[in-house]
């Protein structure tokens, strides 16, 4: 394999990374805080993709201008989520939340087909995002390098937030213990919603961008990289989102590489997700950058 | 009551239930009769899912992947080398598998075996998490399994999957391993070793201080769960006569646990009344996937449709009547003559149901 | 030669030592406390003795055998039963079967012995049964058999877990705060229950207690923790005019 090839799969692992960890952090602030796996995030992720599509295709918006109303629309619509499905029962067993999580991703999944159509659309990628770039025999185009910098971009924003600001203190209290954070008068609910928000928007920002690495939109689009994006966030250590990047990064980076090293492989990629998910629950079940977490007897 | 009156009541009722069998299987058309014997196999798998999520309190989301190896396992056991050399056309079948043929009921064992020891070798790894991040395991099982069942084409004929299965699953053996499910359900629910699981579930750690293994109590849920699920598979590949990978993905494991949740989590009672609830609406709201005609307007075919609303049914279970229909309740003939003659013994007093329930 | 013993039992958490060099020598017959202000480490060393934890330095020894970082069933198994302080019952199961959870040792079902209902399985069961009936009327529950467990009051939930804990047939008892949330005259009949149990089944107990009148009521002898160090022991007389307990509890004079 010569250099040149090696950066080409280099960049692509590098964009791909990038967009998993985008959507992975989601995961993690929603987990941080309320210990849910939001089985939702990966059909969120699809509605951003959709929206945008549609303010594009039918009401003919710029598509920047279709990019900030799909993602305000969908952060919304991660907030009214948590209303219905998970804050009724926030006192209840967990297993009764996962399932609720589980009937809302079906159910936005299959609303999606009736609304949307089964049949799979084509988008159209705006020009600044499809323009070749070539750099000494590498060859990507721009979307691949808008991905990595917009996602540290998001990441700079929402380090600030949270270490820096009233909001990210009471979500860090909340995350650490929601009861005495409580005590403390913060309105935890208000926070709740607040994360479920941002982590809906940071999946709209992924599903859109998505969109324009991979110009086609299907219902069922968010299923697998919802999945795996899940999973980059409990490798990296659930709860922590300097875990959830170092998970998506890695995750793109193996499944990237080992496709082009072992090209055997291929028909397996789906899985190396599951298997490098295993290996990592067994091993270090807290995750790469996780903490302890002690049952109390 | 006494036991013994119980008991013939339970016969009695056991005997009708084979007669209208019977009487469904010579006069019902296939189609109804499809579904009649679907309900049987969503009461073997319900029962199967219900043994770990609800009796043992183990969130598993694995259940597809055995059932897919059930199903395999059972089918390239009972296909003849002329199915078999006319399904596997793009790459021939290893040559270890071409000539092997058993009748069908030994074959239904071995897949049941076999997704058994699949259950038991993953068992170990992952009954050493909890919670969510065992569903998220398991769910990932699961997956890996449909990958390799996908890929490995001289074994399973990759995506193209199994064509012209023998239909060996008649109303008599589903029917039969559901009768023999929801007996083996029963009598292991009420004996010490079904006290264990439920311990387990309500709390492991206490579970443990009483001298419960716990670990392997779990695993040995884990494993029958998985033998339940293998022949559950089994009998619905040679129900339908065609398998392949994509039939067994998430949505299938979903189905089960609206059925599970809907009918009640540890209650066996639930899991029967719900899959066959299930199975006939999924039939009965077949036509909402097709054009709609509303009188006023028409609707054009909209796929998906009648996902909406099991999924709707889902949420709304969990949301507002978490312990299903039946909680953890079993059907008693008690609870029977209690419902109806509340003022014979100066009103409803003393146990609870679940003591003489039907087999 | 002590029943249970322990040497040096250290148990750390990340950086915090919750126990720390524990000597603890309990004779066959004994009624022993251990008490504490908060946060003393005694239900960490109830948490070593019964294997929800493994110390990270030391050894636990019971009836002569090491039983340092055995699971939890098969300390059980060698006859040590325990409460915790708040209360952990099967919530979705009756109080019969609460108890009859306790005699799983004696009954030890396999699955298909149990499930097919075998003879000599069924003949264990009726025993458990039986056993289990005694053991509750001997407490005043027996009215109270098919009522879910959770649905008890808070005393009796309390009565049952230690009922619960004597099913499996115990020599050795470990009863973490049984008085918590009693008032005087219950906390009196508790004395008189503890020292019934230890007669009539020939047990040897280790307590957890902040009620100093059940303490010094019923113990033998008094092990008093501070920080995790064990700052005296000795009988009751001892101990209540020990300096240094009264320093833990009062503070510096």
């Amino acid at each position: 394999m010569t250099l040149a090839l090696f950066l080409q799969h280099l960049a692509n692992a590098l964009s791909l990374g990038s967009l998993y960890a985008l959507i992975a952090i989601g995961y993690t602030m929603v987990y941080g805080i309320l210990r849910l796996i939001n089985f939702a995030h990966g059909d969120v992720f699809m509605l951003g993709a959709y929206l945008a599509f549609y303010a594009v295709a039918t009401f003919l918006l710029p598509w920047w201008a279709a990019f900030l109303l799909a993602i305000l629309v969908t952060a919304l619509f991660g907030v009214v989520l948590e209303r219905v499905a998970y804050r009724p029962l926030r006192d209840s067993p967990r297993i009764s939340v996962m399932i609720s999580a589980i009937g809302a991703s079906f159910l936005i999944e299959n609303v999606g087909i009736v609304v949307f159509g089964g049949r799979p659309k084509g988008v159209q990628v705006p020009d600044v995002m499809n323009v070749r770039l070539g750099l000494g025999g590498v060859s990507v185009m721009s979307v691949s390098v808008v991905i990595p910098v917009l996602t540290f971009a998001v990441l700079a924003i929402l380090l600030w937030v949270v270490h820096r600001t009233k909001t990210g203190m009471a979500m860090r209290a909340v995350s650490t213990d929601l009861d005495a954070a409580r005590l403390q008068a913060i309105d935890v609910n208000r926070i709740i919603s607040f994360t479920f928000g941002a982590g809906s928007l940071l999946a709209a920002v992924g599903g859109i961008m998505w969109s324009y690495k991979y110009p086609q939109l299907n219902p069922l689009m968010g299923t697998m990289p919802g999945l795996k994006c899940f999973i980059a966030a409990v490798i990296g250590g659930i709860g922590s989102i300097w875990g959830a990047v170092l998970g998506g990064f890695l995750l793109g980076g193996i499944e990237l590489l080992t496709l082009a090293f072992l090209p055997t492989l291929t028909g397996y990629r789906d899985a190396f997700a599951f298997v490098l998910l295993i290996v990592v629950l067994l091993v270090k079940p807290s995750g790469l950058l996780g903490g302890r977490h002690v049952e109390k007897v | 009551m006494k036991p013994k009156r119980t008991h013939l009541y339970s016969l009695a009722a056991a005997v009708a239930f084979a007669v209208l069998l019977g009487v469904a299987d010579a006069t019902l058309d296939a189609f109804s009769l499809r579904v009649l014997d679907l309900c049987a196999i969503y009461i073997v798998l319900a029962l199967s899912l219900n043994l770990v999520n609800g009796f043992t309190g183990l969130f598993s989301l694995g259940h597809a992947g055995f059932m897919a190896v059930g199903a395999y396992t059972c089918a390239l056991l009972t296909m003849t080398p002329e199915q078999k050399e006319m399904n596997f056309f793009l790459e021939p079948i290893a040559p270890w598998l071409a000539h092997v043929t058993i009748p069908f009921i030994p074959a239904l064992v071995v897949a049941g075996l076999v997704a058994a020891a699949l259950g038991f070798v993953i068992a170990a790894p992952a009954l050493r998490l909890r919670d969510d991040y065992l569903a998220i395991a398991t769910l990932g099982f699961a997956e890996i399994i449909r990958v390799v069942l996908t890929n490995a084409q001289s074994i399973t004929n990759g995506a193209l999957g199994l064509k012209g299965l023998p239909k060996f699953a008649g109303t008599w053996e589903v029917w039969g391993c559901a009768a023999l499910s929801v007996a083996f359900m029963v009598l292991l629910t009420r004996s010490a070793y079904g006290r264990a699981l439920k311990a387990v579930r309500d709390d492991e750690i206490a579970a443990g201080a009483m001298g419960v293994n716990v670990f392997r109590t779990k695993v040995v849920s884990f494993t029958v769960s998985s033998f339940m699920a293998g022949v559950g598979g089994a009998l619905l590949g040679h129900l339908l006569t065609t398998i392949d990978p994509k039939m067994f993905t998430f949505m299938l494991t979903f189905n089960i646990l609206l059925v599970v949740v809907l009918g009640g989590m540890a209650s066996i009672t639930g899991s029967v009344i719900a899959s066959i609830g299930v199975t006939i609406l999924m039939e009965a709201l077949r036509f909402l996937d097709g054009p709609l005609d509303l009188g006023v307007f028409q609707l054009e075919a909209r796929p998906g449709l009648r996902m909406v609303v099991f999924s709707a049914l889902l949420m709304a279970v969990v949301l507002f009547r978490q312990r299903g229909l039946m909680g953890s309740r079993e059907f008693s003939w008690e609870m029977l003559s209690r419902a109806r003659l509340p003022w014979r013994k100066g009103g409803p007093a003393g146990t609870d149901g679940g003591t003489h329930g039907v087999a | 030669m002590a029943l249970l013993s322990t040497e040096r039992v250290t148990m750390r958490f990340g950086g915090l030592t919750a126990v720390s060099r524990l000597d603890v020598r309990i004779e066959k017959d004994e009624i022993v406390g251990l008490i504490g202000p908060n946060g003393a480490g005694k239900t960490t060393a109830f948490n070593v003795i019964t294997g929800m934890n493994t110390p990270t330095e030391g050894r636990v020894l019971f009836a002569g055998e090491d039983i340092t970082g055995m699971a939890r069933h098969q300390i059980a198994r060698r006859g040590i039963a325990r409460t915790f302080q708040n209360i952990r019952l099967f919530k979705e199961m009756s109080v019969l079967e609460n108890v009859l959870v306790g005699c799983h040792l004696r009954l030890h079902p396999n699955l298909f012995e149990a499930t097919l209902h075998l003879p000599g399985y069924r003949r264990r069961d009726a025993e458990a049964r039986a056993f289990a009936m005694d053991l509750l009327r001997e407490v005043g529950l027996e009215s109270n058999a098919d009522e879910l467990a959770t649905s008890l009051p808070y005393g009796k939930q309390r009565r049952l877990e230690i009922v619960r804990a004597l099913a499996t047939r115990p020599s050795m008892l470990l009863l973490d705060e049984p008085a918590a949330g009693m008032n005087p005259h219950e906390s009196l009949e508790l004395m008189h229950f503890i020292r019934r149990i230890r007669d009539q089944f020939g047990l040897t107990i280790l307590l957890i207690e902040h009620h100093m009148q059940v303490v010094m009521g019923v113990c033998h002898r008094i092990y008093v923790l501070e920080y995790g160090q064990t700052i005296a022991q000795g009988d009751p007389a001892a101990i209540q005019n020990d300096p240094k307990v009264i320093e833990a509890y009062l503070g510096a004079q």
